[in-house]
């Protein structure tokens, strides 16, 4: 969906890649490794190349997509003080951090999987600037503070300076707007030094296809910049242009979001390769009102019905089928579904809405055969669940499709309604709770 | 014009091929009987084709086809909407493309969803900045009922006229999604009398024009009586609607629903329908939009369920108001069922009337004499399907005489004569003789224009030009005769070139093989611009002074026109030969031995 998250090893390892192209008269020096287990570091500082897991001091934080570490204490830099923290202690923290569930400020809670575990940098608080780039409108905008750390939110509007930059500005009209808004809070004799870091870290963001990024706080010493923090999403529709310079990258499901059940798996794997749209989202596996809807806007104004008329917990799932799927994908589809929704029993029984707007090119009779071939095979399951099946559908071949669809409900002795354009959308929804 | 999206003369160039979606626009011309088909050119950058056909009703049209967006619109100045149904991957540098045009493009429509977000608000910007209206991305398009309609908006034909999608309403439709779209203007002709305009601006998160730019465009369009707007969870877009509303910028009833109000129970992860639906704070969703409109004075429904009946209730308003008056319905021309494609083409006769004609001339308007006219006129007319001034088709019949015959010496008619010995018919011999026409055998009048010409268009001197053939190893087509020379003129020639210089405009192809046969002459003197050579180059000037295009003239000769008219002469000398020995019935032919050189050495044996 456009715009995905991604760690910070993993965008700390792009700027890595392409440091030397963007951010001249600057170093950085990409030392991060990123582990799923206190063991996997310990292989990892044998390795060659990785000898400052052994000799340098550490810091260690989960690279699972969400922020405020340091406030949620989940980030190790001191044992007894700042900058002692040596490899066993890293890793002993690690293991004692995955023993069990985390729960943070926010309420999110998991499992912590992956941690970044970098060197200690020694610094000052005044060292500690602040930068971020994202879309604002239709304009990027970059955001610069002499003040960076965890305290930036606080006091926002007086500490960041903000420059839009619109989509056609050249790159001599940027280069001057960034310059004409370095912080005051920079000294004077660093001014220069920043304003030519932002500018190029703009260029990075921008030309790399960012979506968001922020590092904060960001370290100078000398030319030697620190990236002590870093979030980032990339615009993923960009991929196939960032295909090399992104490298192969991995788009994480955020902290605390349940992992997909496997159901969910499936669908999202065939809509992967298919040139039709196929989403599934289970909301209540419990849920008594399932829906197959065709489309993206009909599938919305559908759960929004629901919620309106039963409540949002009698809502089982939300998706969508469309841009023409074969016969055998809706199929697939609806066998999903019809298996999910016979798991639970309900005493009210359990209402299935087949339904669609009326479809632009979608061969309807063509889909409504998936969907009967699925009915034909879970028409027991479903009778178990006292099922009552309301179908609402337009577009090509609407007629065929009504007429075969109710046909073979009659055929398995399902209870089913079905309706073409002359009814409102959503219009079987009221008549399922009978409203 | 400029407050209405499309009307009935609106053209399109359609970029990408895409068939059935073009078919459907077809289908929808003919329904609502357009004098011109919506779709002016094709843009297929990988086909070979020329053109492709349609149906329009039971017949077929052919609609041309273009490598380029540059090339289409080169032929259709007059087609002001690009269909841009390039994919994610190349619909950015397609638009752009067509930007760069200036104002060819008045509204351009992006199907393609995914472009990446960078690129689409360069494009987008660009368009704002030029004046262009984008319509998308990731959108099924637009409709102007009884006038213009995007590729598959709308759907099928029925559907098309069930919704009273085929003639103009009062309702002015945006919505966001394409599949919705369809269902609102179904709504709206179940209880209202249809759309007068609609637009689906595209589910991406960056999409050209927005709600508020199609509104304000149907608020001055005076078809449009009320406005309908289906906004979405997530931007904030509606808002300037709303500021639009309250401003008195717009004063037309509005009635508007969002939807998406499910996303207020689920704080994050599901992502409920396109790209651009997602709440990043409190004014984004589907609730406060709605809450804020209905604030404004929009009508705005208890639900989406409702919405029916909210609209059925300003209808009859505005009805009751006389601001809407009822409509006519029109006669609605029916798409036959069975269509079958024409396996052959013909554009250039016709056998069916009265009288058959050549390119559109009957033809007792050009056989006799009376008319005036000559064999010069039928070939312009068959060949050329154009009415050439007398100048080039007495040239034209000039060439056909002077190329007739060359005596019975030449190869093809030496084989044609051969064959007929052999005791094969008139046809069976002359196709002989003509076999043996190519690059070697009349090939030099194709092969002389064809480098002559390039030369010319490269603005090569005679000795850059002799150096160049030099280089590629060919002898100069149409250069050299077997013992003409300039002081011994080949008398065909003078004529030919006498011709020209008195009856063409102009001559600049021939003056510069003039310059150098000065140059090649002054190294042998035979080597001077023959017969072949003449006709060439003179065949190069009739077009040029005639008004055709270099391209145009290139793909002439590429394509073995100026071989024809060889052809077509050298018949006249064949059959003479053949009629010929017909005549003189002598026996079958067989070369003497003491002629042939015989030099044969026992084969060498491949182990």
């Amino acid at each position: 969906m456009a715009q995905k998250a991604i760690r910070e090893y993993d965008g700390k390892a792009i700027f890595a890649k392409h440091w030397n192209e963007y951010f001249d008269g600057f170093n950085y020096d990409f030392k991060s490794v990123l582990v799923t287990s206190a063991d996997e570091l310990r292989e990892k500082a044998k390795e060659e190349g990785y000898e400052w897991l052994n000799q340098e001091a550490l810091v260690v934080k989960p690279d699972m997509l969400f922020g405020k570490r340091g406030k949620n204490g989940l980030v190790l830099f001191k044992v007894e003080k700042p900058g002692d923290v040596k490899l066993e202690d890293a890793a002993k923290w690690i293991e004692e951090k995955q023993s069990e569930e985390v729960t943070l400020l926010s309420g999110q809670k998991g499992m912590l999987t992956h941690f970044i575990v970098e060197p200690f940098t020694p610094h000052t608080q005044d060292q500690e600037y602040y930068i971020s780039a994202t879309v604002v409108d239709t304009d990027d905008v970059l955001y610069m503070s002499a003040e960076g750390g965890m305290e930036v939110e606080e006091g926002w509007d007086e500490k960041v300076n903000e420059v839009r930059i619109p989509i056609t500005m050249t790159d001599e009209e940027i280069e001057e707007a960034v310059r004409a808004n370095v912080p005051e809070g920079i000294p004077a004799e660093n001014k220069e030094r920043f304003a030519k870091f932002a500018i190029q870290f703009f260029k990075f963001y921008r030309d790399l296809n960012f979506a968001y990024l922020e590092i904060n706080p960001i370290v100078m010493i000398e030319n030697n910049a620190h990236i002590l923090d870093l979030v980032a999403r990339l615009d993923d529709t960009a991929g196939f242009l960032m295909k090399d310079k992104w490298g192969d990258i991995e788009f994480p499901t955020p902290f605390g979001m349940e992992d997909q059940s496997p159901e969910e798996k499936a669908i999202a794997e065939a809509d992967a390769k298919s040139g039709a749209s196929l989403k599934l989202t289970i909301l209540n596996p419990k849920g008594r009102i399932w829906t197959m809807v065709a489309g993206g806007g009909a599938s919305v104004v559908y759960a929004d019905t629901i919620a309106d008329l039963a409540g949002v917990e009698d809502l089982a799932n939300y998706g969508e089928y469309s841009g023409g799927p074969t016969e055998s994908e809706t199929q697939f589809y609806a066998e999903t579904i019809f298996d999910l929704m016979t798991r639970y029993e309900d005493p009210r029984g359990k209402i299935l809405i087949i339904g669609g707007a009326i479809a632009n090119f979608t061969d309807v009779a063509k889909t409504f055969t998936g969907i009967i071939k699925a009915l034909d095979k879970y028409a027991d399951k479903l009778k178990e669940h006292n099922t009552k099946i309301y179908v609402r559908r337009g577009g090509p071949n609407y007629e065929k499709g009504l007429k075969d669809i109710k046909e073979a409900a009659e055929r398995l002795g399902l209870y089913m309604e079905v309706y073409g354009p002359e009814t409102h959308v959503t219009d079987i929804v009221r008549m399922a709770l009978d409203k | 014009m400029s407050n209405r999206l499309f009307t009935k003369d609106t053209q399109a160039i359609f970029w990408n091929n895409n068939k059935k979606a073009i078919q459907r626009m077809l289908d929808y011309d003919y329904v609502i009987g357009r004098e011109k088909p919506s779709v002016a050119a094709i843009v297929a950058p990988t086909s070979s084709n020329k053109f492709e056909k349609f149906f329009y009703g039971a017949d077929e049209i052919m609609i041309p086809l273009y490598r380029s967006t540059a090339d289409a619109v080169a032929e259709h100045k007059n087609a002001d909407v690009l269909l841009n149904f390039a994919s994610f991957r190349t619909a950015y540098d397609v638009t752009m493309e067509a930007l760069n045009m200036g104002d060819q493009f008045r509204v351009i429509m992006v199907t393609a969803e995914g472009i990446p977000e960078r690129l689409a608000r360069k494009m987008n910007q660009t368009a704002k900045d030029n004046g262009t209206l984008i319509i998308g991305p990731a959108t099924v398009g637009a409709i102007t009922p009884g006038a213009f309609k995007i590729a598959n908006v709308g759907g099928t034909i029925e559907n098309i006229i069930k919704s009273k999608l085929h003639r103009a309403g009062s309702a002015g439709l945006v919505t966001r999604s394409g599949g919705l779209f369809n269902e609102l203007c179904n709504i709206i002709a179940i209880n209202a009398d249809g759309i007068a305009e609609g637009v689906a601006i595209g589910g991406d998160r960056f999409v050209g024009s927005v709600f508020i730019d199609n509104l304000l465009r149907m608020e001055e369009n005076p078809d449009v009586k009320y406005m309908i707007l289906l906004g979405e969870v997530g931007g904030t877009e509606e808002y300037k609607v709303i500021e639009a509303v309250k401003s008195g910028k717009i004063k037309k009833p509005v009635i508007a629903w969002c939807i998406g109000t499910i996303a207020k129970h689920f704080s994050s992860g599901v992502q409920f329908g396109h790209a651009g639906a997602s709440a990043n704070a409190e004014r984004e969703t589907a609730e406060a939009k709605n809450q804020a409109m209905r604030e404004a004075g929009i009508h705005v429904p208890e639900s989406f369920n409702d919405l029916p009946k909210v609209i059925n209730e300003v209808y009859t308003d505005l009805k009751n108001k006389g601001i809407i008056t009822e409509i006519e319905e029109p006669e609605v021309r029916s798409i036959p069922k069975n269509r079958r494609p024409k396996n052959f083409i013909c554009t250039i006769s016709d056998d069916r009337g009265e009288e058959a004609t050549y390119a559109g001339f009957p033809i007792s308007s050009v056989a006799t004499p009376d008319t005036g006219k000559t064999i010069g006129d039928v070939i312009s007319l068959l060949w050329f399907k154009k009415v050439y001034p007398k100048w080039a088709t007495d040239f034209i019949e000039t060439v056909i005489k002077t190329v007739a015959d060359h005596g019975p010496a030449v190869s093809g008619a030496h084989n044609a004569k051969v064959t007929a010995r052999a005791g094969k018919s008139v046809v069976e011999s002359l196709v002989t003789g003509l076999l043996t026409i190519g690059p070697r055998f009349g090939g030099a009048i194709d092969g002389a224009a064809k480098y002559f010409k390039y030369a010319n268009d490269n603005n090569m001197t005679p000795q850059e030009f002799l150096a160049y053939m030099k280089k590629q190893g060919i002898p100069i087509p149409g250069i050299g005769h077997r013992i003409k020379s300039l002081r011994n003129p080949d008398k065909r020639v003078e004529g030919l070139k006498n011709y020209a210089k008195e009856h063409f405009p102009s001559t600049p192809l021939l003056e510069y093989a003039l310059e150098v046969e000065q140059l090649t002459t002054s190294k042998k003197d035979n080597l001077i611009l023959n017969v072949d050579g003449t006709i060439g180059i003179l065949m190069v000037d009739m077009w040029r002074a005639l008004g055709y295009s270099e391209e145009e003239i290139d793909e002439f000769i590429e394509s073995g026109t100026l071989n024809s008219f060889f052809i077509l002469g050298r018949t006249i000398g064949f059959i003479g030969h053949v009629l010929d020995e017909k005549r003189l019935a002598m026996p079958m032919y067989r070369h003497p031995f003491d002629d042939i050189l015989y030099d044969v050495k026992k084969a060498e044996e491949i182990k």
